[in-house]
């Protein structure tokens, strides 16, 4: 069940530009599903921020987040220091990929940047332990910003994109996944609004999920700050922080 | 020591609650404590149809506060009654429902709603709302909208009314004789000031309405300081809100 946490830093490792991967433990940890957020308060910020869960080690009871110095809350989240300090979060946060429902045997993966890898990463880990093959296709902006490649390797084939060609193809992950010749039963995209705007089109006869970012107040669905409109009836809407943030993809308009 | 207050309607174990729309209608933060352990529970506003609300992102973090600019989405009076109070039945915490409108005709319609259901305690009337008969004039900055809106309200009603008066006028002590004049039972204050904030890369307002309500920490002493002024000049009962955080913010505004 959802609640508020303190959470202990076991540890806090700069993985790439800007980008640092931390290690929390928590009792709650086996209860973090892939697609999940946890909602950080930060000392000095009013309103909390949102990380998605990027890997579990539920024998540990450990689960690992991965973001980047984005603002003056991230930044100080990059200040914190493994050992004595407490990180306090309410988990888990949202809705997950479904991935226990859903008949499967091969899964590509889109993950765009510092919002898209790390959620997608803990969904790698747990398609393969179920047997799915996955195909890997990520996006970052440049070479300095290119994390989890060699981690996702470890889970099947992985293609990465630079926008401006210094690792990888040149371009977007949509420009790789055209390339891509295998059959797929399901995609899990998540990224920028305007890459999953992008995938979703590529995409459209498959079946997929995405999962959304917004804006939060709350982040447990008390104040309606991260509404997105649906499909089926525009003038109805659900909120990213907790009917999300993974949706089908079919399900919601994309801003 | 006892906290038990009693004001207009309420009888309250102790004088915490929630503000309206800082606790959607209850479910939610009932998984992180017991909600009888609250002085009383003011849910989120109500319209006469179900309302979706602004275009995101609607909130902003400023210095000490934030904006924000939701846009009084709500499932609607009907289903708030059928869908949403009956979560709260089991709870010895008394409801105030906070009531929304864009006509003085739809304030009254869901005031009339709110009369068949045994559900809530008393209500709140949200007088921040434009009015779009009169330009989009907000209610609670014209005083004689404030006065008409609150005395049909009060009319229609059988359950005591607070009016939630709005930070956003010169004369807070004006605006407050207009509604007590009109048969308050009580007031609330302060609603959020309007305010603004820009995103530098994108050389825009952060939230997509371009003006927000300025809540928290930075608007408690411009709540305190209304308070005040109107309880040198009126006898009425006051709910006080505004960036309450800890115990001593609450003793603060005694
Ligand atoms: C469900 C979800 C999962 C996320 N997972 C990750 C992750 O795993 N790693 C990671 O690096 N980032 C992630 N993000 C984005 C992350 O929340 C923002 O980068 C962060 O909130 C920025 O805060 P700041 O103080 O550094 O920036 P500021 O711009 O100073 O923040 C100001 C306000 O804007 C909000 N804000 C700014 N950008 C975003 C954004 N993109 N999404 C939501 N709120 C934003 C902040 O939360 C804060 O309230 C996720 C966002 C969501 C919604
Ligand atoms: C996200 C959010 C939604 C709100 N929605 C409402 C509302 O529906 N009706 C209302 O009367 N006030 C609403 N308010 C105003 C609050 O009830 C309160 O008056 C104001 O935020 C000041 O108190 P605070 O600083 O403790 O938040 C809202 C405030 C916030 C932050
Ligand atoms: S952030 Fe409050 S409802 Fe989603």
């Amino acid at each position: 069940m959802i609640s508020k946490q303190l959470l202990k830093i076991k540890s806090h490792l700069c993985i790439a530009q800007d980008t640092f991967e931390v290690v929390l433990h928590s009792p709650l940890a086996r209860e973090l599903k892939p697609g999940q957020f946890i909602h950080i308060a930060l000392k000095h910020h009013m309103l909390r921020r949102p990380v998605s869960v990027a890997n579990v080690d539920v024998g540990a009871e450990t689960f690992t987040i991965v973001f980047k110095i984005f603002g003056e809350g991230t930044r100080a989240l990059s200040n914190c220091k493994a050992g004595g300090d407490f990180l306090d979060a309410i988990l888990p946060c949202g809705s997950y990929y479904p991935i226990d429902r859903l008949q499967l045997d091969h899964a590509l993966i889109v993950g765009g940047g510092i919002g898209g890898v790390p959620p997608l990463y803990y969904l790698a880990q747990s398609l393969k332990k179920k047997g799915v093959q996955i195909t890997s296709v990520l996006g970052f902006q440049t070479k300095s910003h290119v994390f989890y490649e060699d981690k996702f390797q470890l889970l099947g084939d992985t293609y990465v994109a630079t926008n401006d060609g210094t690792y990888g193809a040149k371009g977007f992950v949509t420009d790789i996944i055209t390339e891509l010749s295998t059959d797929i039963d399901y995609y899990f995209a998540c990224g920028p609004t305007a890459m999953l705007k992008a995938v979703t089109d590529q995409l459209e006869t498959q079946e997929g999920y995405i999962s959304l970012e917004e804006r939060m107040g709350c982040g447990v669905g008390t104040c309606y700050a991260c509404v997105v409109p649906l499909k089926e009836d525009p003038s109805k809407s659900k909120k990213i922080c907790k009917d999300g943030p993974v949706f089908y993809a079919n399900e919601v308009i994309l801003p | 020591m006892t906290l038990t207050t009693t004001l207009p309607g309420l009888t309250l174990k102790n004088p915490v609650m929630p503000a309206s729309g800082c606790f959607g209608f209850g479910k939610e933060y009932s998984q992180f404590y017991d909600l009888n352990e609250l002085g009383a529970i003011i849910i989120k506003a109500a319209t006469g149809e179900a309302r979706y609300g602004n275009a995101t992102p609607r909130v902003a973090e400023t210095a000490s506060g934030m904006l924000n600019a939701i846009g009084l989405q709500n499932p609607g009076v009907e289903a708030i009654i059928n869908e949403e109070l009956p979560f709260l039945r089991p709870f010895e915490t008394p409801v105030i429902a906070n009531v929304a409108g864009s006509t003085v005709e739809e304030y009254v319609k869901v005031t009339k709603a709110f009369n068949h259901s045994n559900d809530i305690h008393a209500l709140e009337l949200n007088i921040s709302c434009p009015n779009v008969k009169e330009g989009g004039v907000q209610f609670g900055t014209d005083t004689e909208l404030a006065k008409e809106v609150t005395y049909q309200v009060k009319q229609a009603s059988k359950y005591p009314v607070y009016v939630k008066l709005s930070p956003n006028v010169s004369d807070i002590v004006v605006m407050a004789k207009a509604v007590t004049d009109a048969g308050a039972d009580g007031l609330s204050m302060i609603n959020t000031l309007t305010g603004m904030q820009i995103n530098l890369k994108q050389r825009r307002p952060i939230i997509a309405n371009k003006t927000g309500g300025l809540s928290g920490p930075a608007i408690k002493p411009i709540a305190i300081r209304m308070i005040y002024q109107v309880r040198q000049a009126l006898d009425i009962p006051i709910i006080g809100m505004g960036g309450i955080i800890t115990a001593e913010d609450v003793v603060e505004f005694y």
